[in-house]
């Protein structure tokens, strides 16, 4: 009876020592991979790959892709880098993405990581550049617009727009960037004069916001201006409100 | 002098027990020292082939020769192989995956099924190299275990591993593995990888014996697995054996040298065996061998073994 009890006493001990390392390796180890995904967030991808979750998962990290880019654009992150440790990511200020019609890269993928159902090039959403105007030279007065004539999608990711200053000072012509269009391919970034590059390319999660659905927007910022002004159409949140506005507070009820 | 020597101690056939001496010819030494050699050879044959590609372009007929690392690569531009517990982890996730990489894992079960699963940790694995000069060293200092676990806890660094997959969103044991930082490292660059190996490299010198490969490696539990009836074994031919115990002491799995199980089934059953050789050179009875069993036979086997 005694013997009985301190088997099945040993035997509950044992299961719940087990149980216990189990619990704590597993903690300590859920803690490392989240740690890793986090880290991740600031490396710009491939052209194709998914979205950060489903990247991070299908990547099985064999580096595939890197042999496949005939620019060594693309490294394998190894331990300690920017990327989570064994996934493609490339550095646009060092290689840009040179955005080959045939996107080797993607081609090689055998997970799917890299979406094979990409097959133009300039449908891809590596990041997205962005202008730090307090540093740009074009938007201190001077003529540079080098990132405008080296992007690849010129005219529609990156446009130079003429601002008129005051007489005694000549225009500023400054490139805007579109995110509709832009691929992220960095070419803007690597070719950009300054010191430091004033045009980079991120994330687009990490740049660009949202402006939210109740915000019914009747206009955009590019609707021209005329008579015929109407609502633009497809998305109903963008209509302007059919009717509940009062016209005066003191309608109907007084 | 004769008479004051003890009787030569009788293993259980009758014979008497002689101990292993290491040969003195080179020749001699050769056939104690050959699969060590082989396995070396294959390994670095193996890292070379991925290396010569990767730097050096080698190609057969214009197509790459091996294209990628251990986790997934591309044979001459068509066969694809890919790590099939790295799958599975992916799979449990609950993510989908394109079907290169899924045949690819397909042909690596099939050619292990074959070969015994282990054979991947003894012959191809590269931290396989790492562990085993931490063995080799360990032996001449003399270290003593700090602490004890179970081997079957690889068994639970398993389970984890796709349990964890399936809560983080990430395959868990692709994103720490040593195996895959080093073979990865190697080709594609170094990073802080080497930490992990040197880790590793530790844990078996100086904290416990074939600690990594040995207890807590989960692609290695993954593949004793995988190995479990596979046809190339380690033939026992019980009726030759002193009991001399020297295939235990170089075995660094000496628990799947379980010699009353090795003599009623003929060979080495567990998959955790990683036929890496080293016990059939030692053996001085020239008790074990390589073998392919008949898989007919070993399923029959195994059927009533069950019963």
């Amino acid at each position: 009876m005694t013997d009985s009890l301190t088997a099945r006493r040993r035997f509950l001990v044992r299961m719940g020592q087990g149980a216990a390392m189990a619990a704590t390796g597993g903690l300590l180890w859920s803690y490392l991979l989240r740690e890793q995904a986090h880290a991740a967030a600031t490396a710009i991808r491939p052209p194709g790959a998914l979205d950060d979750a489903d990247f991070n998962a299908r990547c099985i990290k064999c580096g595939q892709c890197v042999r496949a880019c005939p620019y060594d654009t693309l490294k394998l992150a190894a331990t300690g880098d920017v990327a989570v440790i064994g996934t493609p990511y490339f550095t646009p200020r060092e290689t840009p993405c040179y955005m080959c019609v045939d996107i080797p890269c993607t081609a090689a993928c055998p997970t799917g990581a890299l979406d094979h159902g990409l097959d133009d090039i300039d449908d891809a959403r590596m990041g997205l550049a962005v202008i730090d105007i307090e540093n740009c030279l074009s938007w201190q007065g001077l003529r540079c617009e080098i990132c405008h004539r080296v992007c690849p999608v010129q005219d529609r990711a990156i446009t130079v727009e003429h601002h008129p200053r005051k007489l005694s000072k000549h225009a500023m012509f400054v490139p805007v960037v579109h995110s509709e269009a832009c691929t992220g391919c960095g070419m803007c970034e690597d070719a950009c004069p300054t010191d430091k590059a004033a045009i980079r390319v991120l994330p687009p999660r990490l740049v660009q916001g949202e402006i939210g659905r109740h915000y019914r927007l009747g206009w955009t910022i590019d609707t021209p201006v005329t008579q015929e002004f109407k609502p633009a159409e497809g998305e109903g949140g963008r209509e302007p409100p059919a009717a509940g506005g009062l016209d005066y507070l003191n309608e109907g009820g007084l | 002098m004769n008479a004051s020597r003890p009787e030569p101690k009788l293993g259980p056939n009758g014979r008497p027990v002689r101990p292993f001496v290491l040969p003195d010819t080179i020749g001699g030494r050769f056939r104690v020292w050959r699969f060590i050699l082989y396995r070396r050879l294959v390994q670095l044959g193996v890292l070379l082939l991925f290396l010569g590609t990767a730097w050096w372009s080698w190609s057969l007929g214009g197509r790459p020769l091996l294209l990628g690392n251990l986790s997934s690569s591309l044979v001459l531009g068509v066969i694809p192989l890919a790590d099939p517990f790295a799958v599975l982890q992916i799979l449990a996730t609950g993510h989908a995956l394109d079907s290169q990489v899924l045949i690819g894992a397909a042909v690596v079960l099939l050619v292990y099924g074959v070969l015994g699963g282990r054979v991947w940790c003894s012959w191809v694995c590269p931290v396989n190299m790492v562990t085993d000069l931490a063995a080799w060293l360990r032996s001449r200092l003399g270290a003593t275990d700090l602490f004890h676990i179970r081997r079957s806890v690889r068994y639970l660094v398993l389970v984890l591993a796709l349990l964890l997959s399936a809560l983080t969103g990430v395959a868990a044991f692709e994103w720490v593995s040593p195996i895959s930082m080093l073979h990865r490292e190697l080709i594609f660059g170094i990073g802080l990888g080497w930490t992990a190996v040197l880790g590793s490299f530790l844990f078996d010198l100086l904290v416990l014996k074939h600690g990594w490969c040995g207890h807590l490696c989960p692609l290695g539990a993954f593949y004793a697995l995988v190995g479990r009836f596979a046809p190339l074994r380690i033939r026992f031919d019980a009726p030759t054996c002193t009991h001399c115990g020297e295939c235990a002491r170089v075995c660094p799995e000496p628990q799947v040298l379980n010699l009353r199980e090795a003599a009623a089934a003929g060979l080495i059953r567990s998959g955790e065996c990683t036929n890496c050789g080293r016990c059939i050179t030692v053996c001085p009875e020239d008790t074990l061998h390589f073998y392919l069993r008949n898989p007919l036979a070993s399923a029959g086997r195994s059927q009533s073994d069950s019963r």
